[in-house]
This record gives structure tokens, sequence and C-alpha cells, in this order.
């Protein structure tokens, strides 16, 4: 529901990859994707620019695939709400070691800041619960965020983190958006790592 | 139906196809006529079954499950493939391999004009998409084409659909008796 966001995204985000280890991230198109990036290029990270509403459900077949290993998905409030109904897919295969962190703007920032719907109404973390993920919560203070990553990198999955973000401009941060480039690397580390 | 296919349980040579090709998921939002074919994946140990709030969910699935270095098919209705298109960029900008089973509805011997306007799109849909299809003429056909698609999609990182028509599938018949 709407709330003064105070978080500042880059910080938060830089802050989650310092503690990843060796898990697997998989971004969701726009300012996540940048976020990540801008926190520093990895093999192990798999940058979505498409696939809208995808992501979560991307990060399911690879933690299934990948049982040992944590699947971490960065991902923006428009994105995320996209593809809800995939909370109750997630729910249901009950992945113990996928982490999801929702990036919550309240807007669709990337295509010129309109309002989105978690700036409205909808809650994620709620509909997360009802989609029957067992932990879901939101964020808004600094104070808040150790215990956020703690979740999103080691808590038992499946489990969605909702931070609610600044909607500042931040300094242009572009990832390759060559797919082909993008999953033979990642695919490869993954595998070869695993 | 007639009675030739009816009498020939197709899903019975599917899931030798989907141990051949090591595809250990399985993801679905299910129609009458992969009933059978989704009751054995069920039974079966070796195949996870995923089911999908909406189809497109699945190509995403199947997209990580490969990047995790496993296989995934979706199985779905004819009507599904319209919630993929936009997916469908996904495997496709990435060439990852992406495989999908098509249970057509709308075609000989429908009665529900909803289902119409999807089937008439379906080859259309899936040929803008650059997505390979595949129609096997009879039910005996089938295990023989999902073979040839699965073979294609993994050794080229295509994506590839089978599509079996109504004719094969059968048609939903409602007991009226019963609805009353
Ligand atoms: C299917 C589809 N619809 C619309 C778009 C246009 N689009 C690109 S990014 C985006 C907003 C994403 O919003 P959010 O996930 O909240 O990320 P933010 O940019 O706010 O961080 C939209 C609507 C798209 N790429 N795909």
């Amino acid at each position: 529901m709407t709330t003064d966001c105070m978080l500042d995204r880059r910080r938060l985000v830089k802050a989650l990859m310092r503690q990843r280890g060796d898990a697997a991230v998989v971004t969701g198109l726009g300012a996540p994707t940048y976020d990540c990036f801008a926190a520093g290029d990895s093999n192990l990270n798999f940058y979505l620019w498409g696939g809208m509403g995808g992501a979560a459900m991307l990060g399911l077949g690879l933690a299934l695939a990948q049982p040992d290993r944590r699947v971490i998905v960065v991902t923006g409030d428009g994105e995320m709400m996209m593809g809800i109904g995939s909370l109750g897919t997630i729910a249901a295969q009950m992945p113990t070691n996928l982490g999801i962190l929702v990036l919550d703007n309240e807007m669709f920032g990337e295509t010129g800041q309109q309002v989105g719907l978690t700036g409205v109404q909808s809650g994620i973390a709620e509909m997360a619960l009802g989609a029957g993920i067992s932990r879901a919560f939101t964020i808004r203070e600094e104070s808040e965020v150790a215990e956020l990553i703690m979740a999103v990198t080691e808590g038992k999955g499946p489990i969605v983190c909702v931070a609610k973000v600044q909607s500042g401009k931040d300094p242009v941060a572009l990832p390759s958006c060559d797919g082909v480039l993008l999953h033979h690397r990642f695919r490869k580390a993954v595998i070869s790592s695993s | 139906m007639d009675s030739a296919n009816s009498s020939f349980d197709w899903a019975e040579d599917l899931l030798p196809v989907l141990r051949t090709e090591g595809i250990r998921h399985v993801t679905t939002v299910p129609d009458g006529g992969l009933a059978s074919l989704l009751k054995k994946c069920e039974e079966a140990s070796d195949i996870n079954v995923t089911t999908l709030t909406s189809e497109e969910e699945g190509i995403a699935f199947a997209c990580g499950a490969w990047l995790g270095g496993e296989k995934a098919v979706l199985f779905m209705q004819s009507s599904g493939v319209g919630n993929c298109i936009n997916m469908l960029a996904l495997p496709s900008v990435c060439r990852m391999p992406c495989l999908m089973l098509v249970a057509m509805r709308g075609e000989e011997g429908e009665f529900n004009p909803w289902q119409v306007p999807m089937a008439r799109g379906v080859p259309d849909v899936l040929a803008a998409m650059g997505v390979t299809t595949y129609r096997p003429a009879t039910a005996m056909e089938i295990g023989q084409k999902f073979a040839s698609a699965a073979g294609l999609v993994y050794e080229t990182g295509t994506t590839a659909a089978v599509l079996i028509s109504q004719h094969i599938v059968g048609v939903k018949v409602f007991d009226e008796e019963k609805m009353r």
C-alpha cells in the first residue's frame, strides 16, 4: 500500500550482492536489471530485458533444476504484478532455495514513472501470503535491511521480500542485452560450478 | 473422433520420449484432451508436474530449468498459446530450447464457439513468433513427431510446438441430462 518510499535501491542491491555468495541471480527488466549490473557484473547474473512477468517463474525453473544452489530473483513491482499468479505456482512447488526481492517504487519507472498498482491499493507481500508463500514481508526502513538481506540470501524459501524504494534517478548502468551471450555465460557458470 | 484414433492411447508413446530426452519437468494448464497424459505424468516418480496459473509461466519456467541444466515441456490447450505470445521472445532472443505440446480445441466437431478464434489463430501466431510446428496426422504419429520436435529443439536451441488436432483429441461431450 502507498507509503513514503525511503530506501536507496542501489545501496540496497549493492549490500545484497555483497552477501550473495555463489547464488544465481535473475533480474527483472528495467531498473532491477540496471541495479544488479551497477553492483558489479557476474557470470552468475541473468539479466532480463523483456519477458515481463516471467522473472519469478524463470527463478522457479532454475531453483528446481539447481536445488543445492541459492537462486535470487530481483525484480520490480510492475514486473512482479504482471506475473503475480506465478506466486501461487511457486508456493505449490515449495522451492526452499528461492528468494524473491521486489524493489517496490510504486511506479512503472522505466516507462515514465506512471503510478503503479502498489501505489494505490495492492500489497505484493500480502498477495504472496495469500498465494501460499510461507514467508513474505515488506520493509521501509534502513534498520530492516540486514534482516531482508538475510531472508533473501539464506531464509527458507520460497520467500518474498518487498523493499519500498526511492524513485530517484540513478546513474545509467546497462549490461549487455545480447540474449545468446547472457544465456551461454550464465548456464556455463551455473553448471560448471554445481 | 474416429474409432481407430480413440482406441489408441497416444499418451503412452510420450513418456518414453520424455525419458529418452531427459525431460524431467512438465508444466501445464490442463485440457481435457491431455487428461490421460497428465495422469501418467503425475504418477511417474521421475517426472515433476508444475501446475501453472497461466501458460506463459511455463515458457519462463522452461528457460530457467534449461539455464540450470534441465529440460521442461509445456502441455496446454490451444487457447493457452495466446497467453504465451510475448514470453516466447525469451527463448527466441536467448536461443534457448523450448518445447510445447498443444491439444487443439475449436476444430472439427467443436460445439463451443469461444474456442474457435484462438484455435484458428494458433498456427499463424506460432509462425509469427518463429516457432516450428508439427501436426501429426493420426494418433499413431504423435510419439514420433514429438520425438522429432524434441530432437530439433534441444539440438538447435529453437522453440517448437506439436499440435494435436481435435479429430485426434476428441470432442468434449456434455451430458445434458446430468446438467439439467
Ligand atoms: C508485456 C510488456 N508490457 C509493457 C512493457 C513496458 N515496460 C517496460 S519496463 C516496465 C515497467 C516495469 O515496472 P517495474 O517492474 O515496477 O520496474 P521499475 O522500472 O519501476 O523499477 C514496463 C511497463 C513491457 N516491456 N512488456
